[in-house]
């Protein structure tokens, strides 16, 4: 199951972050997970939301550049080697991992990881194949 | 020095005599031989005979550089073709390049202004002069070249680049007058000095520079860098090349070789004629060219002229160095860049909005270009490198259309600033005036 991501492009400069931040706030979206890519000149924020459509149509509204994508969000076992073995998932299926960022359940206190393969129909069936426990995105939207 | 002392500390008097006859030779010649001359002077209902005064020169029409480029290649000539010895062109960023044929008489006055010049900057026939203006097309190469062999002076014909070889040879040749544009000197400086070459190695006794514009200070840091003065040159190809106008040792402003081209200061709104010390846009005529006359030539550039018997003993009216520009040219490294071009290259990428702003800066001598481009949703991609590579592909369209390296900078949609009417698309932040 894959789950709805809000891309977001952003200045690399002082209050960028925050406008967007901001925006989400005043129209009472509670972010859910978040994580930035910087460059020297621009950084990609990417967030996930509960109703994501109107996310972007609000930040659009703002004028914000906003892209929807999609992320795998997988359950890892809050031990050593817990990523390190989906990962493998992945690699043994040859599949290449654009990026990822992980964050706490504390409400079912696991671990979970968002993963963004370049090919995401195949990850997830390599995530499948290899057992792992994949989260359904009413799961994420509701933490 | 004065190389042609007789013409050149004529007195008032006898300049106007001469540029009144000769004027009147050239508006003949213009108005018989180049059909475009013909069918502007029917148009304003002018003829040359009405040329009674040098004062009536204002009756006469102007010629724009779209004129030129309308009868590209070989519309203005005003001989036949094998009377053409040589043709130069400009650069031809903004379209067809305009092109520029000489005679050999033609040849022989630009090889005289540019000998006038290269004098002024103290060049003998003892010297060695290493030109690092381009040969080619560009007139630079050529001017100071015919100008110094016209002296006797010794030319290292080297042109612009293999920057580490120009300082070998400066030092090798113990060259004693060079000649650039000022950003290129600079960089010269610069690469000297990392080679270990310091001033004392130098034998330079006087610089020569032009193309570009610059600032009072640039001059400063250009002679203490070279530990030399250093003069500037003006000139175009549509009117000859390098050679319009130099530098005398006051090295307060340019002596325009008024025997060989009349200026005048317009206003570039009304087009009226400016009194002397208005600064307005420079018009030119030649009065001597054979194979292309050009009768009263917008040159776009802005300047005022002084005159007066100069303190060098010359009496040819003084111009200004060039300021600023009536219409929206850049003149980046050398190289002329007009918004136009970067806009015709955004153009080129899917999915660019028409929102960009071009920013110049000159942070170590040499000029930087940088253009804002605000991002879409068609541009925008989720990935780094496709976001980064999409930015590369930018630069080099626009490196591809205007010939130099730019640097792109992605930005936020709406952040440009928005004006009415006509947009601000230029911030040139080289503070040059």
């Amino acid at each position: 199951m894959k789950i709805k991501q809000l891309s977001i492009f952003l200045e690399n400069k002082k209050g960028r972050m925050r406008n967007a931040l901001e925006v989400l706030a005043e129209a009472g979206f509670n972010i859910r997970a978040l994580s930035i890519a910087d460059t020297s000149d621009f950084g990609i924020l990417r967030l996930i939301v509960p109703e994501p459509d109107a996310a972007k149509k609000v930040l659009e509204e703002n004028n914000f550049v906003v892209k929807v994508g999609y992320v795998i969000a997988v359950e890892m076992s809050d031990q050593p080697g817990g990523l390190s073995s989906i990962l493998g998932m992945l690699d043994d299926s040859d599949i290449n991992l654009d990026y990822l960022y992980a964050f706490v359940d504390e409400k079912e206190e696991r671990a979970i990881v968002l993963l963004h393969p370049e090919d995401i129909d195949a990850g997830l069936e390599a995530l499948e194949k290899g057992g792992a426990t994949i989260i359904p995105s009413e799961d994420v939207y509701n933490w | 020095m004065i190389w042609n002392e007789k013409i050149e500390c004529a007195s008032r008097e006898e300049i106007e005599e001469l540029q009144l006859e000769r004027l009147q030779d050239v508006v003949k010649r213009a108005y018989e031989n180049v059909p475009y001359y013909r069918k502007r002077f029917d148009e304003e209902g002018v003829k040359p005979k009405d040329i009674k005064t040098l004062d009536d020169i204002k009756k006469l029409p102007l010629t724009t550089k779209d004129d030129l480029r309308a009868a590209y290649p070989f519309g203005m000539f005003a001989v036949p073709h094998r009377e053409i010895v040589e043709v130069h062109t400009s650069s031809g960023t903004t379209g067809k390049p305009t092109v520029s044929g000489y005679t050999r008489e033609d040849i022989q006055i630009w090889s005289e202004v540019m000998a006038r010049g290269l004098t002024m900057f103290g060049l003998t026939e003892d010297d060695i002069i290493q030109n690092t203006h381009g040969y080619g097309l560009f007139t630079g190469g050529f001017g100071v070249h015919y100008g110094a062999q016209n002296i006797g002076a010794t030319v290292i014909p080297i042109s612009t680049g293999q920057t580490r070889r120009q300082i070998e040879i400066m030092k090798d040749f113990g060259t004693t007058v060079l000649i650039f544009t000022p950003s290129y000197g600079l960089y010269l400086a610069e690469v000297a000095e990392e080679e270990g070459l310091t001033k004392e190695d130098l034998k330079l006794k006087s610089i020569g520079f032009g193309a570009e514009m610059w600032t009072e200070e640039m001059r400063q840091e250009i002679q203490n860098r070279f530990n030399a003065p250093a003069y500037n040159i003006y000139g175009l190809t549509e009117i000859i090349g390098p050679g319009v106008a130099l530098e005398c040792s006051e090295q307060d402003g340019l002596h325009v070789m008024e025997d060989h081209f009349y200026p005048e200061i317009i206003d570039s709104q009304t087009l009226e004629v400016l009194p002397e010390g208005e600064k307005g846009e420079l018009v030119l005529t030649t009065l001597t060219r054979q194979g292309m006359p050009i009768i009263r030539f917008r040159t776009k550039d802005v300047t005022c002229l002084r005159n007066g018997t100069c303190a060098c003993g010359r009496t040819h009216v003084k111009m200004d160095r060039i300021t600023g520009r009536t219409d929206d040219m850049l003149k980046i490294r050398g190289v002329a860049v007009f918004p136009s071009q970067i806009e015709k290259a955004l153009l080129k990428m899917d999915g660019i909005e028409p929102h960009y702003q071009i920013i110049v800066t000159r942070p170590h001598h040499l000029d930087e270009l940088e253009v804002q481009v605000e991002t879409s949703p068609k541009l925008f991609s989720d990935e780094v490198k496709e976001l980064v590579g999409i930015k590369k592909k930018i630069e080099n369209y626009i490196q591809n259309e205007i010939g130099l390296r730019v640097d792109v900078t992605l930005v936020e949609p709406k952040t440009l600033p928005r004006s009415e009417g006509k947009a601000v698309r230029v911030i040139d932040k080289r503070e040059l005036s």
